[in-house]
């Protein structure tokens, strides 16, 4: 292994934290997205982690595997006036529950700087390493 | 020529070639051997604070990975290992085993840190979804781990300064 391969398992993690932001962000923005194209309301999203090592390594970054709907029931709200509201008057709004998309964004947002400075370090040591013996 | 009764000298004539680049081939392996012994500690040294480099980026990289256990390993009894390897005491390379007959296994001394003893971390906190990375704890690791790689480098580079230094022409 060399200072590249820390460069790729940093980079890996900036990435897949990312995408956990931004499904985070989107969750948050269609939180009362009442329909969304297929006419249902949206469904809130998380993102699924997964080691990334090489075949025959036990070692790796970490890459993002799948992005899972949550399975968590609507939330009804009361609002017989509303359009879409059913026979009982109730509408069927996300699952998004704000306080895990909060956790979420705090989580990945710490990672994501931890790995930022894995990164600075691995940079700095490769610099050094090059001014050997001078 | 004058032909006096020296011994050394009657030899030489013998057969010169022979004598003179046997004596210069094994002077010149001596020395490539020692420079090479005086760096040889600090670049394995060096090597084995790269990978544990790597796998403590691993496991700030995992951080979030269900399931993940962390890894690290004992850097003090992986390098005495990897030294202890080379047979001779003094920090020499250690010599390959010499294979005369196809039947013969060859040893080289070991080059790579392959075949590292890797142990998991104990879980200072249980966690809901089995990872066991510690922020902190790998963080300070990794700081530490640097800081160690930075003296390393520094005190070879000014082993190859003083090597340098004394190869210098007398003034």
């Amino acid at each position: 292994m060399s200072i590249s391969s820390l460069f790729n398992t940093a980079g890996s993690a900036l990435t897949a934290q990312a995408q956990r932001m931004n499904v985070a962000a989107s969750n948050m923005a269609n939180a009362d997205s009442v329909a969304g194209p297929d006419g249902q309301p949206y469904r809130a999203k998380q993102v699924m982690f997964q080691v990334d090592a090489a075949p025959g390594q036990s070692l790796g970054g970490v890459r993002v595997s799948d992005v899972i709907e949550s399975d968590a029931p609507f939330r009804q709200e009361y609002n017989p006036g509303h359009a879409l509201a059913d026979d009982k008057g109730y509408v069927s709004m996300p699952n998004v529950n704000p306080t895990d998309e909060m956790i979420n964004m705090i989580s990945s947002s710490r990672s994501y700087q931890a790995n930022i400075e894995v990164l600075n370090t691995g940079k700095e040591l490769a610099l050094r390493t090059l001014t050997l013996g001078e | 020529m004058a032909q006096k009764a020296r011994p050394f000298l009657s030899m030489r004539r013998r057969a010169p070639d022979l004598v003179l680049l046997s004596k210069q081939g094994t002077r010149g392996k001596h020395m490539l051997d020692r420079l090479d012994a005086s760096l040889s500690f600090y670049k394995q040294a060096l090597d084995m604070r790269d990978r544990r480099q790597d796998v403590l980026a691993a496991n700030i990289a995992n951080a979030d990975t269900p399931d993940y256990k962390a890894r690290d390993f004992d850097f003090r009894a992986e390098l005495d290992r990897v030294l202890g390897a080379s047979p001779n005491s003094s920090g020499a390379p250690g010599m390959g085993l010499n294979t005369t007959t196809p039947g013969h296994i060859g040893a080289a001394a070991p080059n790579s840190v392959d075949g590292t003893t890797m142990a998991y971390r104990n879980a200072t906190q249980p966690s809901l979804d089995g990872n066991t990375v510690d922020m902190d704890v790998e963080r300070v690791e990794f700081m530490n781990n640097a800081v160690h790689y930075r003296a390393n480098l520094q005190i070879l580079g000014n082993q190859i300064k003083s090597l340098r230094a004394a190869m210098q022409p007398e003034r």
